[in-house]
């Protein structure tokens, strides 16, 4: 415990490259995954067509993805004789962000349909009557929702930087290249490097409470805003 | 001059609305024409609220016609609503009536929602949240914004339903100013001091059927139907 208290006040460099690594990887994938799964949650909210339910259904059973499932679909598309194998992604911090980015959209886009169905209710009557039609009300939904949403976001940035299956599969946990918080306590631990195990895990915890710090601030400030 | 093009006169031929198997419209035929506001009473569950959101296209008739004046597009961007729970976006006050100015593409949305914030007596609280005001400064918004877009007609649903006696006075006094600015008023109400106050024109609907129309002044005063002057005295209907 000395020891991994003292990798972490002396900021030792493997230690900070690991942590640098896991938070660029992970804040990336929220970003794909919020670009395509906040648009598709609110489009599902404000439309009705055939097939919707379907979708629906599907996005609500993809949020139980298991991680090392999404790891081996991307891993067999990436892989060199896969149909992206050309691209030379496996085993770079790209396929990590990926893996992560596949597993965390259908969880945004199906907290973000809840979230925003409830609003659209409210909300529905009033903008026909204001004359908005679809592609006025998903951006105002978004916009009116965002509190909300960014505890959404917050969610997805705490599944993705915890899960361990899917980055260790099409990252490869390559020292100094691939290796992130998770995948190296796994690995420092089953070598017996308890200290540099211990440390990451202090700081991974920390970075999850700060997360879930941070979605009670917002949710207070929603509440204070009357959001 | 050239007289603008309106949307009124608005003629209603035969109009029916059924939901569910049930006929809550049974076939409705009146004209609103502009001028004073015209109030429509009737007990809960007569079909009020349906007939103005009928009337407002938020619903299709499932019988009957509406003929406005205008082609049916033209008309509905001149009407706006205020509901009997007003919905307040999650934003400030101004934003909230900037919101339809801004997507009705209206010249100068800014100064046009101040104006019309002033004129419900909300200036102040321009940067507040919506949601944070009281029922009677949400329903004062709720008209602002409406007002806003200086529509020619503005249907208002109960719009005092919830409010206490001062903020429904508050209320009323902006509707008479609206109506006073030019627009068309026609609103439903099941209070008749209210509808007193403010019509120049009552509507009484009763079971899906328009029992009596007539100029406020007669219909209060010698009421054109057996069931106009009982509910007048607040006899049975209720
Ligand atoms: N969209 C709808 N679908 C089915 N029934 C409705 C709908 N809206 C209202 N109703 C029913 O129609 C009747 C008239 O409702 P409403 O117009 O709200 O009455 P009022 O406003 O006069 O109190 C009620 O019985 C109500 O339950
Ligand atoms: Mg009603």
């Amino acid at each position: 415990m000395m020891l991994a208290a003292g990798l972490i006040a002396t900021g030792d460099q493997a230690l900070l490259q690991i942590v640098g690594l896991s938070l660029r990887v992970s804040l990336t994938a929220v970003a794909a995954a919020a670009a395509v799964g906040l648009p598709l949650g609110a489009l599902l909210a404000v439309t009705r067509f055939p097939g919707r339910q379907g979708i629906v259904v599907a996005l609500n059973a993809l949020m139980g993805l298991p991680p090392v499932v999404a790891g081996l679909l991307i891993y067999l598309l990436l892989s060199r004789s896969g149909p992206l194998g050309a691209m030379g992604l496996l085993f770079t911090p790209g396929a990590m962000i990926i893996a992560q980015a596949v597993l965390i959209a259908p969880i945004i886009a199906a907290l973000t349909r809840q979230t925003l169905e409830m609003l659209w209710e409210e909300y529905a009557e009033q903008l026909r009557s204001f004359g908005a039609g679809v592609g006025r009300a998903v951006p105002t939904l978004l916009w009116d929702g965002r509190f909300a949403l960014l505890t959404v976001l917050l969610a997805g940035f705490g599944r993705a930087s915890a899960e361990v299956g899917a980055v260790m599969i099409v990252g490869g946990n390559i020292e100094g290249f691939t290796r992130v918080m998770t995948t190296a306590i796994a690995l420092e631990t089953s070598k017996g490097d308890l200290p540099l195990a211990l440390a990451l895990g202090v700081i991974l915890m920390a970075i999850v409470l700060a997360v879930n710090a941070l979605a009670q601030a917002v949710r207070d400030l929603a509440d204070w805003r009357g959001a | 001059m050239r007289q603008e093009a309106t949307a009124l006169p608005l003629r209603v031929d035969g109009l029916r609305f059924a939901a569910g198997g049930v006929e809550i419209l049974r076939g409705l035929d009146f004209a609103l024409v502009a001028g004073a506001p015209t109030v429509i009473m009737g007990p809960n569950g007569a079909g009020k609220s349906v007939l103005l959101r009928l009337l407002h296209g938020l619903l299709e008739p499932t019988g009957g016609t509406l003929h406005w004046s205008l082609p049916r597009d033209e008309a509905r961007r001149r009407q706006a609503m205020v509901f009997q729970r007003p919905v307040m976006l999650r934003r400030s006050v101004l934003a909230n009536a900037l919101y339809p100015l801004r997507l009705a593409g209206a010249p100068r949305a800014e100064q046009a929602a101040r104006d019309a914030l002033e004129r419900v007596g909300l200036a102040a609280l321009a940067d507040r949240p919506a949601r944070k005001l009281s029922g009677g400064e949400q329903q004062r918004l709720a008209l602002a914004r409406a007002w806003a877009l200086r529509p020619e007609i503005l249907f208002l649903d109960e719009p005092t339903a919830a409010l206490d006696p001062a903020a429904t006075r508050q209320v009323e006094e902006i509707i008479g100013a609206i109506a006073a600015s030019g627009t068309k008023i026609v609103m439903t109400t099941h209070h008749l001091g209210q509808a007193r106050r403010i019509a120049g024109e009552a509507m009484l609907l009763l079971d899906g059927r328009l029992n009596a129309q007539a100029p406020a002044a007669s219909f209060f005063d010698a009421p054109p139907t057996p069931e106009a002057a009982a509910f007048l005295r607040g006899d049975l209907l209720w």
